[in-house]
């Protein structure tokens, strides 16, 4: 019993989600490999064999490999894939772009965004948008998995000496290539893997008053921001900063929903923080049944006086 | 260019679902049925195709009971042409939903198929994926803008970090995500025009597919309650209850 595991990486170094997906893949018991495709990505490669728990990398380089274009990268897991019993991604955009496209080629089911391991063949993961928790079995030799990242610790990114092999990498597929990428630049913490977020939502009114009020916040804590899918779909804050069932999952120490009412899919994305604060003038919002701190007011009177207070 | 959509009935996204006593699923039964938001986005960004004159004809596929043919009506007065449903009582998991699909690719020839990003109701994101790697097709998922040009389509992505632009050959697979566009309201007119378009009814065996689960559902439980909070009368105590009780900042 070997599990592979999918880095996730900007071919300089390891994202965090990889950690978790790490940690996911040691409780399943087994050996834990990790593959890392990429082009010139041998500081990548490096970084992934200090990750402790993991006792060998693969890396594969190669130009094909460099946008991580889904399938090339499938091709590669699929060309290692006969050594494995498990094979995991965190449950990433990236990860959930390749992931299926690696199990319905093997001619097995996939597991998405597991919470938690059982055994070798069973897992948890919440359904509905974390209205419900199912167990399931899979029957399938090969378990082909999505890791969600709240559900498991980082494993330690360094302590570890894994040996790293390389891999030729396969050869483009010729039906997709990659045109650009528009990077949100930020200097804050990346909102999966922020300690704090502070996050808006429709009440903010407009995208102006969403930076006028949720930046200084943020700046004063240190935060992630974030936002309802209300506030992104009215154009208040960046598609990628949306918080909920269909956006990020995140679970800092500390979340903050400044002006959010608490839909059930917003829920779904955060409520596994561990101290939740809601500032809210409705005093009916849903977002009050899960904060710990409720603080009823004005949420253009409170924030800033929140910052003055920090 | 034909293209097939791909449309699951949900449990409606208003609706909080409850998990039966005997924890064998959630309880469905008379409980608001619709159409996967992020497959109504996907019927929409069809028929755009089509009044652009993109696209010739859309074709609707729903997979699963016979009432999936409501999904299919509503499918066909937002504007596909034509339904064809996939008729069985098992449970369908995605990558039998993805051999389905799969099957009726090869009989209609699509240059472009389009899904939701993931179904609502078991959050899974697998199925265009799927369906992409049997049919040997380009994906690109979670598409923000879809441009087709000749036998390419140009798709704008939401990723981890912000946006990606990618480039795909036909015939390909795409998924949507929210911003996408935003689905017209069905009018009434439509709704007439829809009963009497054209839906076949298939069942999975006449495709010469296998749709049995490969993953078994042991048990569904409800998640684990946060216990209630604590009403802060101002700033100030929010403040020290962070500082000294929660101690996170």
């Amino acid at each position: 019993m070997t599990s592979l595991v999918i880095a996730e990486h900007d071919n300089a170094s390891i994202k965090g989600a990889t950690l978790n997906t790490v940690t996911a893949a040691a409780a399943i018991g087994a050996d834990v490999h990790v593959l890392v495709a990429g082009h010139n990505a041998g500081a990548a490669a490096a970084a992934a064999a200090q990750i402790a728990g993991v006792s060998k990398v693969i890396h594969a380089d190669g130009a094909t490999l460099e946008a991580g274009l889904a399938e090339n990268v499938a091709a590669q897991v699929l060309a290692i894939a006969g050594n494995y019993t498990h094979i995991l991604f965190p449950a990433t955009a990236a990860g959930k772009n390749v992931a299926p496209r690696v199990a319905a080629k093997l001619d097995v089911g996939q597991i998405s965004d597991i919470t938690k391991v059982d055994s070798p063949d069973t897992f948890e993961r919440p359904i509905y948008a974390g209205n419900a928790i199912a167990t399931v079995q899979s029957s399938d030799a090969v378990k082909v998995i999505t890791v969600r990242t709240t559900g498991f610790d980082p494993a330690a990114a360094t302590g570890g000496s894994a040996a790293v092999e390389t891999a030729a990498a396969t050869s483009d597929s010729g039906k997709s290539s990659f045109v650009g990428r528009e990077v949100t630049k930020s200097d804050r913490p990346e909102l999966t893997a922020a300690k704090i977020i502070v996050s808006g939502g429709r009440a903010l009114g407009s995208s102006e008053k969403f930076d006028e009020v949720m930046t200084p916040l943020a700046d004063k804590l240190g935060a992630a921001i974030g936002a309802s899918r209300a506030a992104v779909d009215a154009g208040y804050a960046a598609n990628d900063l949306q918080v909920g069932q269909t956006g990020k999952i995140v679970a800092p120490q500390l979340y903050v929903a400044c002006g959010i009412s608490g839909a059930i899919q917003h829920l779904a994305g955060m409520k596994d923080s561990k101290v939740i604060v809601a500032i809210n003038k409705d005093p009916e919002a849903p977002i009050f049944s899960v904060a710990d701190f409720g603080l009823e007011a004005d949420l253009f009177v409170a924030v800033p006086e929140l910052v003055a207070a920090l | 260019m034909k293209v097939l959509v791909a449309v699951k009935r949900v449990v409606d996204y208003n609706v909080k679902v409850r998990v039966k006593s005997d924890n064998s699923g959630v309880d469905i039964a008379n409980v608001k049925m619709s159409m996967n938001p992020f497959d109504e986005i996907a019927v929409e960004e069809a028929v755009r195709l089509k009044e652009k004159g993109v696209v010739t004809e859309v074709i609707a596929v729903s997979c699963g009971v016979a009432q999936c043919q409501e999904t299919l009506r509503t499918a066909m007065a937002i504007g596909a042409d034509r339904g064809i449903l996939v008729e069985t009582t098992e449970e369908l998991q995605p990558l039998a939903v993805a051999k389905l699909l799969k099957a009726l690719v090869d009989k209609e020839q699509p240059g472009l198929v389009i899904l939701g990003k993931q179904a609502i109701d078991d959050d899974c994101n697998q199925t265009g994926q799927m369906l992409a790697a049997l049919a040997d097709m380009p994906q690109a998922t979670f598409a923000s803008k879809v441009e087709v040009a000749g036998d390419k389509a140009s798709v704008t992505r939401e990723v981890d970090g912000g946006l990606e632009t990618i480039s795909i050959s036909l015939p390909a697979v795409i998924t949507t995500d929210l911003r996408l566009n935003e689905p017209r309201y069905v009018t009434l007119p439509n709704i007439m025009k829809a009963k009497k378009k054209q839906l076949d009814v298939f069942k999975p065996e006449d495709l010469g597919v296998d749709v049995s689960p490969r993953i078994k559902t042991l048990k569904v439980v409800e998640p684990a309650k946060r216990s209630a909070g604590i009403k802060v009368p101002d700033v100030a105590t929010l403040v020290d209850k962070l500082k000294n009780v929660a101690k996170v900042i």
